[in-house]
């Protein structure tokens, strides 16, 4: 991209405001309430047999992290294995690279129209923006997405993409933006409207633009999950298939994808099974009468590999994008996707954005928790996700000058010289006995002098003061009593 | 360096412990579904209903027949079928004295008639290759008898399914079937007609995939649709 000028907005940073903005929204907290009470039942209601989840789960876990303890070997397995079924492999390091890899394939045989099933790792490259400036119109085929699209905004969770929209909303969106559509909030009738949108552009685009839940090494298949069928079309119709995935997708065997999938469906949506489990591994074979000629996969990076490098952070990497961890997040449920700002809400999305963006563009996201523990409980993998964001609040702390093994991409980005005093303030009174028994002393007889407003604390809280007698006191004097 | 050559040297670079091997198989051989072959048909039979799956019990011979009343009762102007296949040459037998029907066959590449084939082709009939009881799904192979638009793009789609091919669930089927040693272009699995629940969570069915799916569920001689019957 030369004759450009890219501006790079990180909506993250305003993370705060962007929180209590969405706090105030009354309708906005009903709908997600609404939805993520209904799909945390349903997910409930699909393991009713909790022995058989604890199975699963650790059976997924174990899975995934066979698959990335051999990642660098599996991805060249399936590069080789997808080559020799006629799929051609790209790599990219960052999402213009991904971008450039598509638009260039895309320019060669000079198509316009690019119809998209759902890929969230295509939302992280922004690549609709990139393809736009370039004359080449991608459309939103799932129907989430494409009322997102239609309303001009970003998917607000990962699964649900429309999550935050009303009926109402839709109906007026669809009859402001659709010629010739009349206003109505049947559900029905708004599905075929959208349905018959798109059917046209199935069969004039130039390419079919898709991501992919699993990448099966041992065959060379790519694996998609989906109900509605705008993925297979995607996938099926055009010319053309390009799908886009990040490389932590790659799995060993076709049999790993069998629990990984029952995983999914049912953490995700409370489903036993989508309607389609797509497995593609080869472009249209002589004979064939249908299907694509060319058969493309770009692989991603963009900051994958720097959350591999850690054993500890690798975890992150084990996800299958179920969306359960933000379905049972009380921070997300509040204040929904859009308020952080990135690609990946919730607490998926605050473990894996800083290492997309950078922890500079993220620092707010790793303490956007109450480290309630539900997101690692629910998760189908088993991914820490609490113990993810305790690293992460550690590494924004750490003086950007530190060196260590594995440095993160802004490092110490949250670190303050205020917070760092009140730390050394706080380790030199608990490091020293005198030191302690002072401060203790000192509390104890100046309590009336603390002031009734704390800065932050106080908004929502009754003011800190110190008691009238320290702990070592009380001790002494139950001891003393008990003798 | 290329971006490959640099994504793999990061990971190769990475400390790396032994994995642990996961048992995938005992998973399935210790939660797996143990049902006899009624139970199996109807549990297969009540989860595809769940989610608006017709089904016709129908036996070896009486088949065509069946679909032919299946299609009589429906609003259907035109049905692809794979007439050079044995099963498509049956079911064009039993629908051609249909005078309000217009049977097509796949004989051109896609690209001559996508138009006609979205615009203008009501329904298409298509062979199945297995079940899975569990999660009451149909398994499809197309080829090039029976490309893989015939069960996408049609609005209903009309699949003959030989109960005798039904596996307990997807691991069986997998791995009886020997899948890893060769997958075709493409593989299926279709559970029920194409859904949403993109608008306020309401569920509803015709996305942009089939809006009805009806399955002529072949039993053998030794099984009758009573001892079904209760199937939700
Ligand atoms: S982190 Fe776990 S729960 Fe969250 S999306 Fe990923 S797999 Fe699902």
């Amino acid at each position: 991209m030369s004759e450009q000028q890219t501006i790079t907005l990180y909506p993250s940073r305003q993370f705060k405001d962007n929180a209590r903005a969405a706090l105030k929204d009354g309708e906005l907290r009903q709908s997600l309430r609404t939805a993520m009470d209904y799909l945390m039942a349903k997910r409930l209601s699909a393991f009713s047999d909790g022995d058989e989840l604890e199975t699963l789960r650790t059976l997924g876990e174990t899975i995934r992290q066979r698959c990335l303890a051999k990642l660098p070997e599996l991805l060249e397995k399936l590069e080789a294995q997808l080559t020799a079924n006629g799929v051609q492999v790209h790599w990219a390091e960052t999402t213009e690279q991904a971008n450039e890899i598509i638009h260039g394939l895309i320019a060669r045989r000079g198509g316009t129209l690019a119809v998209k099933g759902k890929s969230m790792v295509s939302e992280e490259t922004e690549l609709n923006h990139y393809l736009e400036a370039r004359g080449v119109t991608a459309v939103e085929s799932d129907m989430g997405e494409y009322i997102v699209q239609l309303a001009g905004e970003k998917p607000t969770h990962i699964i649900m993409p429309a999550i935050h929209k009303t009926k109402a909303h839709i109906a007026q969106l669809f009859h402001d933006k659709l010629p010739d559509t009349p206003y109505t909030e049947d559900v029905d009738s708004l599905i075929r409207i959208g349905r018959n949108a798109l059917r046209d552009l199935y069969l004039k685009a130039d390419v079919g633009l898709s991501g992919v839940n699993f990448a099966v090494a041992e065959t060379g298949t790519l694996c998609l999950v989906e109900n509605e069928g705008n993925g297979r079309m995607c996938t099926t119709v055009p010319d053309m298939h390009i799908a886009i995935t990040g490389i932590e997708k790659v799995v060993e065997k076709l049999t790993d994808v069998v629990p990984l999938y029952s995983l999914l469906t049912r953490s995700a949506i409370g489903q036993p099974i989508t309607t389609y489990f797509n497995m593609i591994s080869s472009p249209r074979k002589p004979g064939e009468k249908d299907g694509p000629r060319e058969v493309h996969l770009v692989l991603l990076d963009n900051g994958r590999s720097q959350a591999y490098a850690d054993e500890q952070l690798r975890k992150t990497l084990q996800c299958i994008r179920c969306g359960a961890c933000m379905n049972h997040c009380p921070v997300y449920t509040r204040i929904g996707g859009h308020a952080y700002g990135t690609t990946y809400p919730g607490p998926i999305g605050e473990i894996i954005s800083p290492h997309m963006l950078g922890l500079e563009n993220t620092k707010d996201l790793p303490t956007a928790s109450s480290l309630c523990g539900a997101c690692g409980e629910v998760c189908p993998v088993k991914i820490p996700i609490p113990e993810m964001l305790m690293r992460l609040r550690e590494e924004e702390q750490r003086p950007a000058g530190e060196v260590v093994a594995h440095p993160l991409r802004g490092q110490g980005a949250a670190h303050t010289g205020k917070e760092a005093l009140a730390w050394r303030t706080w380790r030199g009174l608990f490091g020293q006995p005198g030191a302690y028994k002072l401060f203790g002393w000192a509390a104890t007889r100046l309590r009336g002098l603390t002031p009734p407003g704390q800065l932050g604390w106080t908004q929502n809280h009754v003011p800190l003061k110190p008691a009238a007698k320290t702990l070592h006191q009380l001790v002494r004097e139950r001891d003393a009593a008990r003798r | 360096m290329s971006a490959r050559d640099n994504i793999l040297a990061k990971l190769r670079n990475a400390p790396r412990s032994a994995p642990v091997e996961p048992d995938v198989a005992a998973h399935f051989e210790r939660f797996g579904p143990r049902w006899n072959e009624v139970e199996a048909l109807r549990h297969w039979a009540t989860m595809m209903r769940s989610v608006k799956t017709d089904i016709v019990w129908c036996t070896e011979s009486d088949w065509p027949q069946r679909l032919a009343e299946q299609v009589k009762a429906r609003p259907i102007r035109s049905l692809l079928l794979a007439r050079q296949t044995p099963h498509g040459a049956l079911a064009h037998t039993a629908l051609e004295h249909n005078p309000l029907l217009q049977l097509k066959t796949f004989d051109r590449m896609v690209d001559d008639w996508k138009d006609e084939l979205f615009n203008d082709t009501d329904a298409a009939f298509t062979v199945v290759r297995c079940g899975i009881a569990a999660t009451g799904t149909l398994v499809l192979w197309p080829d090039a008898d029976e490309p893989r638009t015939m069960s996408l793009v049609p609005p209903t789609h009309f699949a003959l399914f030989d109960t005798r091919t039904l596996h307990a669930d997807f691991h069986t089927a997998m791995t009886s079937e020997a899948w890893p040693n060769g997958m075709p272009t493409n593989a299926l699995l279709v559970s029920g007609p194409s859904k949403t629940a993109d608008i306020q969570l309401t569920l509803a069915y015709g996305a942009h995939g089939p809006r009805d799916l009806v399955v002529l569920a072949v039993l053998p001689p030794h099984l009758s649709a009573d001892q079904l019957k209760d199937a939700a």
